[in-house]
């Protein structure tokens, strides 16, 4: 039974990843999860320089999911190069370094900090919702996502991965955009953007008026945006958007998706990275799939 | 591997308007220490994310967690009945350093739902023989757990409508009861805490405050419960650290309120 898949050359020995920013970059959760099961751990966003982020609250419950309006604090791509990595090396999983800026300059300076590091992939944040400046500005223009694409792929040492907004009109244009700017793959979702209001106090819950949605309710559109994505496209996609089990997992791969990340229901249950890894293959084996690819794409 | 666990609730009872005690049996217990929670998950699939709630008091087999209805989760848990099971993941945070306070006049003061953790802090102070007396701040004449500390000493109460103690706030039973401290350690509301921090600060007095933020994941990751530090915190060197990690309990001198 073959569970591992490729992208851009880079072999996983399974298809399941973490999502961007719900994992921090490992070091919180290997307590509680076998980060040596994982396929990839892909990191929060690193910028070029330390990132306060947004004031609180930050976070809340909504029917089904969650809005995060984190804005992307970070401790930067100096300590993260010290810190994060040599923990991340310590495991069998392949590193994925989400990148995050505020100008084109700012990914470019990440990117190449990166070139000589021993991380596997790339993952371009153009589609956070919670940064006023740079990050979903990229996302939600082909042509500004066209030509990011392509600075960034002059300077990448590893093979990129443009991380897609759902907060578009047409996600198949925005797919289209990268791959024609030079991307290995996409990714898909980022979180869709919400808002929650309190009625007793009549003010926004969060202290940023609107955050992403994420979680399980967010589910049904991801599924939607990989199917269009990946079929506009011949390069791999990484689906995610509410994947809490095994089951979500094998629907976004028969959607179109190489591989797939868990988000927000790590905070559900801090092991279900692994719980979808031993699903995956129960699934394999109950249905006599002999490789993973089969199921790719497969409806 | 750490991992959550399964904890068999042992009571459930409301103490006061909105107000539930529940005492539920898990192995975690033994580790805890004053001033740390726990994150309880809800059943409700449409609910996603634990809630925290702070530890009221601990054995080497029990936790004790007295919560106000705030929401679907709280609602839920006050549902519970004896020997349901319920998933906990605790203890979590960093707790009052007992050490640190031994040997010195302690003052342990809560507001409303800020009171009940204090009650496992002004146990375990007593018994290593430090001097520590309790000052509880309520709305109005309903006094959860005021027997409960009252078991361990002296207390004083103020409350909002003055139907009992000192009509007004903690500090101002401090004041009215001209009450001589060396460190004050204080859960409440944030208008409660500003106002202790700023009550130790002009005395020169250590104070050690519990923050509650809105949290998802509760063990670092999320960055969702920071609060502003003076020095530079130890995740992202931004002076904003994480409340369910290097907190819930600071040294008032050390957080931006």
């Amino acid at each position: 039974m073959n569970t591992k898949v490729s992208i851009a050359g880079v072999e996983f020995k399974n298809p399941v990843t973490t999502a961007s920013g719900t994992f921090g970059s490992g070091m919180e959760y290997c307590e509680f999860a076998d980060l040596n099961r994982l396929g990839a751990v892909t990191t929060k966003g690193v910028a070029s320089v330390p990132w306060p982020g947004n004031p609180t609250p930050r976070v809340c419950e909504v029917y089904g999911g969650m809005l995060n309006a984190i804005g992307l604090q970070n401790p930067g791509i100096d300590v993260f190069c010290k810190r994060d990595i040599p923990f991340l090396k310590k495991f069998d999983t392949k590193i994925i370094v989400n990148v995050c800026g505020k100008t084109v300059e700012e990914y470019l300076e990440v990117v190449e900090r990166l070139a000589d590091e021993p991380v596997d992939m790339l993952e371009i944040n153009v589609s956070c919702p919670n940064v006023k400046e740079g990050a979903i500005a990229f996302g939600q223009d082909a042509d500004c996502l066209f030509g990011i694409t392509k600075e960034i792929k002059k300077k990448a040492k590893q093979p990129v991965i443009m991380k897609l907004s759902p907060n578009v009109t047409r996600i198949a244009d925005m797919a289209k955009a990268a791959e024609a700017g030079g991307a290995d793959a996409i990714s898909l979702i980022n979180t869709i953007t919400g808002m929650k209001i309190d009625i007793e106090r009549r003010k926004f819950v969060l202290a940023n008026k609107t955050g992403g949605m994420s979680g399980p309710a967010i589910k049904p559109v991801a599924v939607r945006m990989v199917y269009e994505a990946s079929h506009a496209v011949k390069i791999p996609t990484i689906g995610m958007g509410g994947i809490a089990s095994y089951d979500d997992a094998i629907e976004f791969m028969m959607a179109g998706a190489t591989m797939v990340a868990v988000g927000a229901a790590n905070f559900t249950n801090p092991n279900t990275t692994v719980e979808v890894v031993n699903g995956i293959e129960e699934f394999m084996k109950t249905h006599g799939i002999e490789d993973i690819n089969e199921i790719i794409g497969c409806v | 591997m750490k991992m959550y666990e399964e904890a068999t609730v042992v009571s459930v009872k409301e103490i006061a308007p909105l107000i539930f005690d529940m005492t539920v049996s898990a192995k975690s217990a033994k580790e805890a220490v004053p001033g740390q929670f726990a994150m309880i998950y809800p059943k409700n699939p449409s609910t996603l994310l634990p809630r925290p709630i702070s530890i009221c008091e601990k054995s080497d087999d029990e936790l004790r967690f007295v919560f106000r209805i705030a929401g679907k989760g709280t609602k839920e848990f006050s549902t519970y009945k004896k020997g349901d099971l319920v998933r906990i993941l605790a203890p979590l945070g960093n707790g009052y350093d007992i050490n640190a306070l031994k040997g010195k006049k302690v003052i342990v003061t809560g507001g409303g739902i800020g009171i009940p953790p204090m009650l496992e802090l002004l146990k375990t102070l007593k018994a290593n023989g430090t001097e520590v007396l309790g000052i509880f701040g309520y709305r109005d004449s309903v006094l959860f757990l005021k027997e409960d500390f009252e078991k361990f000493g002296k207390v004083y109460i103020a409350t909002e409508d003055g139907s009992v103690g000192t009509k007004g706030n903690v500090l101002d039973a401090v004041k009215e009861h001209d009450i001589d401290f060396d460190v004050i350690c204080a859960c409440g509301p944030m208008p409660m805490l500003k106002a202790v921090k700023n009550f130790a600060g002009e005395k020169g007095k250590d104070a050690y405050i519990s923050l509650e933020e809105r949290m998802a994941c509760g063990v670092g990751a999320c960055l969702g419960c920071v609060c502003k530090t003076v020095k530079k915190d130890v995740h992202s060197h931004v002076n904003n650290a994480r409340v369910c990690t290097e907190g819930p309990v600071f040294d008032a001198r050390e957080v931006e309120i």
